[in-house]
């Protein structure tokens, strides 16, 4: 895989299926239903409890508009994605071109994702950390893969945008 | 005959209303929590962007959440305080509003 700044798009070539198929998977690992803990962390409380008319006015006005924000973002990274189902060739490597203007939904996408994901897997500060982990040989250790791998994409689109 | 002394007992709620007013500009801070998940880096453009902070100044705070679990980040009024923590949750930030002692 190889990634680099191509006029106005961020564009990752080389990506081989599996890379690609873990792209794909973004969107839907932002669904935070029926993921334990998941929901509390997306959409985690202003205040400490005792606050209560805070956090009631949270819940009636800021988080419909924060989920809002979320699915925006999700539909952008979805729409950018439709570039890899063009491929006529199965198992062909192949190329996705990030506009620069969607860097933001894609940081916002992948952070749900990773987020979402550490939630479902329950993943310790260890975990994340755990760099020189063996071979994927659960759903858990491809979580973690996973979570790794979106933190590669949204550091390259940081260090892209620090660069203007 | 209209007496001010009548009237001010008789309005009560013109005294609750100062003192929820009051109660409201108290002031308050803006905290971020530490979290294992959101990137170093990530974290410091989102101090950069939301309370336009330098670089090194964000970077400090950045390291003050990831050392110390928390990191306060603004103190004012109530209303910006929820703005700026709605803002920090727009990014998926960890963030509280606080009353300060």
């Amino acid at each position: 895989m190889e990634i680099r700044r191509h006029g106005d798009c961020i564009e990752i070539s080389e990506l081989d299926p599996f890379l690609a198929e873990l792209l794909r998977q973004v969107p839907e690992s932002t669904n935070a239903q029926g993921v334990e803990g998941a929901q509390e962390r997306l959409f985690s409380s202003p205040a400490a409890e005792s606050e209560r008319e805070i956090c009631a006015e949270w819940k009636l006005y800021v988080e419909p508009e924060l989920r809002r924000l979320f699915e925006t973002a999700t539909q952008t990274v979805a729409c950018d994605l439709q570039q890899l189902n063009g491929s006529t060739k199965p198992f062909a490597n192949c190329t996705l071109r990030i506009p620069a203007r969607n860097s933001d939904a894609w940081l916002n996408a992948l952070n749900q994702a990773r987020l979402v994901i550490a939630a479902k897997y329950n993943f310790s500060e260890a975990d994340l950390c755990d760099h020189y982990r063996s071979p994927i040989g659960s759903r858990r250790d491809l979580g973690l893969f996973q979570v790794n791998f979106y933190g590669f994409l949204q550091e390259f689109i940081l260090h892209e945008l620090e660069k203007g | 005959m209209h007496s001010p002394l009548k009237l001010s007992v008789e309005s009560p709620v013109v005294e609750k209303e100062t003192r929820a007013a009051e109660e409201h500009d108290l002031p308050w801070q803006v905290v971020v929590h530490n979290d294992p998940v959101n990137l170093m880096s990530y974290v410091t453009m989102v101090f950069q962007k939301v309370f336009g902070y330098t670089r090194e100044l964000a970077e400090r705070h950045m390291l003050e959440v990831h050392h110390q679990g928390r990191s306060i980040l603004w103190c004012g009024m109530r209303e910006r305080a929820e703005l700026y923590v709605q803002q920090l949750h727009g990014y998926l930030l960890l963030a509280t509003l606080e009353r300060t002692n």
